[in-house]
């Protein structure tokens, strides 16, 4: 039986996603810091499925843990998937650094840092899929939300070069840009509905993408947001200045 | 602030609107707030959830707490759908006891209004199916309730004003297949419709389609829908397999508001006597079809409440006791076909006994039309209500905008045992809601 890990299974994201494999019959080891809303959806996807669930705590923000964290798993996961992230106030984060670097850390720091290790050991295993929960945010820095975005084109460009570097130890690097989903991060904000997902719709690539039926490195959730961001990326920047997007 | 109304989209009210994430966040998002009633989904039709001042949206406590594969019995929290819950437990042989007309009631609206399915005939409302919940208090406090409890017979049918449910147990049914073996008797008139439906009393799920612009003879004239769980012995071991795990079909949409004129008496005659013809075609021998058609056929369509127009609709949901049920139908069908702007979809059927202190049912016949909102139509359904008022009926509060106070007083007789207990329970009024504000609950 397969196993995946779900680094942040108290989003909505990621809820989704580990509903979407214990459907299919995976094994599921949930991750996060919040372990009464860790049991709160493991109890959810025990009773909703027959799988095996398994709730292990983690703070993102505190990389010297994470040894200890993936030896606490029991076993090392087929698919580790990492869904965390932290939106932040961007307003906030333009003057106070504090908050901008708890942002940065969520993102990219902590993220990466635990992909990396993970890594590892599947590299000396010989096997494994890495998923990451990037964003378009990250592809060009906007005045609304730059250190949201940069954070995220940090980790972008991370799984970017762990892909480059696993790709001949045969560990897939997927990196999956949602476009917007709604969900409690976007609940107050009124979201176009032609490019905005369900929780559910990530999941649906997420294991598409695991289990090999929907092919490349780097997948858009909702398609039209490829060609959205093709325009977006071209934007000379002495033009992309003046805009407000 | 957010512009919040019923299903009916009448009336609109600007409420502040609070998002709890998990049941253990409702006691802090309510403290310091009053004028607040929990919202589910939306699906009542007039102003039972929307506030006074704020709504508590309850649709993020949708986690499954326990299931038992073995008896069915399952505990939720009670932001979960009925959808969820025939996506989830039909594939493995299990459907919820009582349904509504539409699959997207919350479980917690489906207490708060002890709604009626297709069986109530036989199995009571929603409500009855309730074997445990979770209510939080006004107080701040939560309190396990069982059907024992006066305050359970509150909260069942209390219309959300005794606290916020937080989770539910009920035990699910047991299902072979996920379709339903339908028959369809084709009743001329009125009587022949209510007695067709007094023989269905046997099957396990009856219900009407009333052509609200049949006149004369033809007045009342119905189509009775009566309706069993296919088991495997009818449809083959493979065949009802298969259909627990069917999806439903993809839905179409309306994508805005059609203008006010859409629903004339022309076009709403001309597709009665079409729908009752087809509908005909098929009387007789019974049919298989799957259960979302049987149960929820609105729901082919999101969005069919503009189909009304932007001022949005009302609609009129009245039981009449069996005595005098006839006569009194006799008299509001009439009136309806001489206006000749009812909508197509007029629903008849029957029930029994309810058993919250404000559950709507009573052993008799529920009649419920729509009516698109316009300058003249109130003082149309206080007139419809005054019949309904010498009958000893009564009107549905889930589906309700305008009624006046005397019509609702007279029509729910447990209603000081209701406000008792609620002054009990609530003595500051922290729970109202723009309908308890308007009917003085
Ligand atoms: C197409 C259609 C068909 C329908 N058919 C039927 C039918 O056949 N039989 C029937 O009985 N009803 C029927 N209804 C009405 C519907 O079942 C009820 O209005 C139900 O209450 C809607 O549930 P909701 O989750 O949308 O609740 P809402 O509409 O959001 O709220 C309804 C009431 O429940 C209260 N409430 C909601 N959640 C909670 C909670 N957690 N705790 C306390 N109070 C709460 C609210 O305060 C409000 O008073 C139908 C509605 C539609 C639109
Ligand atoms: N929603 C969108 O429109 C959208 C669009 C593009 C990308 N994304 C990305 O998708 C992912 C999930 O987003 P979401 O919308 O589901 O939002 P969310 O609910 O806010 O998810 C964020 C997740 O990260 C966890 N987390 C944050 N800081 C943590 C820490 N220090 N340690 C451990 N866990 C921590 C959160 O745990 P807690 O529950 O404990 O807070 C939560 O599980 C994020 O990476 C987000 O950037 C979302």
């Amino acid at each position: 039986m397969n196993t995946i890990l779900v680094i942040g299974g108290t989003s909505d994201i990621g809820r989704a996603i580990a509903l979407r494999f214990a459907a299919a019959g995976w094994r599921i080891q949930i991750a996060g810091r919040d372990t009464a809303g860790l049991a709160r959806e493991a109890a959810d996807i025990a009773a909703r499925t027959t799988s095996d669930v398994s709730v292990h705590r983690l703070d993102i923000l505190s990389g010297p843990s994470f040894v200890a964290f993936l030896d606490s798993l029991g076993s090392l996961p087929d698919v580790a998937v990492s869904v965390v992230g932290l939106l932040g106030d961007a307003r906030r984060a333009e003057a106070d650094p504090s908050h901008a670097a708890d942002v940065m850390r969520s993102n990219f720091e902590g993220p990466a840092l635990l992909l990396g290790e993970l890594a590892e050991r599947f590299v000396s295993r010989g096997s494994g899929v890495l998923i990451g929960i990037s964003s378009v945010a990250g592809e060009r820095g906007r005045a609304s939300n730059y250190v949201y975005g940069a954070s995220k084109a940090g980790f972008t460009a991370f799984l970017s070069g762990l892909r480059n570097r696993l790709a001949r130890h045969g560990i897939r690097v997927v990196t999956i840009n949602p476009g917007f989903v709604r969900t409690k991060m976007t609940a107050a904000i009124k979201l176009p509905p032609i490019v905005t997902a369900e929780p559910g719709e990530v999941a649906d690539a997420v294991f598409a993408s695991a289990t090999g039926k929907r092919r490349g490195d780097v997948l858009y959730v909702r398609r039209i947001w490829s060609p959205i961001m093709l325009v977006i990326r071209s934007i000379p920047e002495t033009v992309f200045k003046r805009l407000s997007l | 602030m957010t512009r919040l109304s019923g299903w009916g989209r009448y009336p609109g009210a600007d409420v502040a609107l609070l998002r709890p994430g998990a049941p253990g966040d409702v006691k802090a998002a309510l403290h310091d707030v009053d004028g607040v009633i929990a919202r589910g989904n939306g699906r009542a039709y007039g102003d039972a959830a929307i506030g006074t001042r704020a709504c508590l949206s309850i649709l993020a406590l949708d986690r499954v707490l326990a299931f038992d594969p073995g008896s069915g019995r399952v505990t939720v929290e009670a932001g979960m759908q009925v959808n969820d819950l025939i996506a989830t437990f039909l594939p493995r042989g299990f459907f919820p006891p009582v349904v509504p007309g539409t699959c997207f009631p919350t479980v917690g609206g489906l207490i708060a209004a002890d709604a009626h399915g297709k069986n109530h005939h036989r199995d009571g409302g929603f409500g009855d199916q309730v074997e445990a919940l979770t209510l939080q208090l006004a107080s701040g406090e939560t309190c396990i309730l069982t059907p024992e409890n006066a305050l359970f017979a509150a909260t069942v049918g209390g219309m959300g004003l005794t606290g916020v449910v937080l989770d539910a147990t009920f035990t699910l049914r047991r299902v072979e297949s996920g379709l339903i073996r339908q028959q369809t008797i084709v009743a001329g008139n009125l009587r022949a419709a209510m007695a067709a439906l007094d023989e269905g009393d046997a099957a396990q799920y009856s219900v009407a389609w009333i052509d609200a612009s049949a006149t004369g003879a033809t007045l009342g004239r119905s189509l009775v829908f009566l309706g069993q769980h296919a088991t495997a012995a009818d449809v083959g071991a493979e065949r009802a397999h298969a259909s627990l795990a069917a999806r439903p079909p993809a839905r179409l949409a309306v994508p805005f508001d059609l203008p006010a004129f859409t629903l004339n008496r022309a076009s709403v005659a001309a597709f009665n006597t079409l729908y009752f013809r087809k509908g005909a075609m098929r009387a007789g021998a019974s049919f298989l079809v799957p259960h979302a058609p049987y149960f929820f056929p609105l729901d082919a369509i999101s969005g069919w409440n503009r189909i009304y127009g932007a001022r949005g609709f009302l609609q009129h949901q009245c039981v009449l006791p069996l005595a005098t049920a006839e006569a009194a139908l006799a008299e509001i069908m009439q009136r309806v076909a001489a206006r000749g702007t009812a909508s197509p979809l007029a629903v008849l059927k029957k029930l029994g006994a309810g058993h919250g202190l404000l559950s709507f049912p009573l052993p008799g016949f529920t009649l419920a039309l729509d009516f698109a909102v316009s300058d003249d139509i109130f003082g149309f359904l206080d007139d419809l209500d005054a019949i309904v008022l010498r009958a000893g009926g009564r009107l549905y509060l889930a589906k309700d905008a305008r009624q006046s106070r005397p019509m609702f007083e007279a029509g729910y007789p447990r209603l000081a045992e209701f406000r008792k207990i609620r002054q009990q329970v609530d003595p500051a009024g922290k729970f109202a809601s723009q309908l308890s504000r308007r009917l003085g609950l």
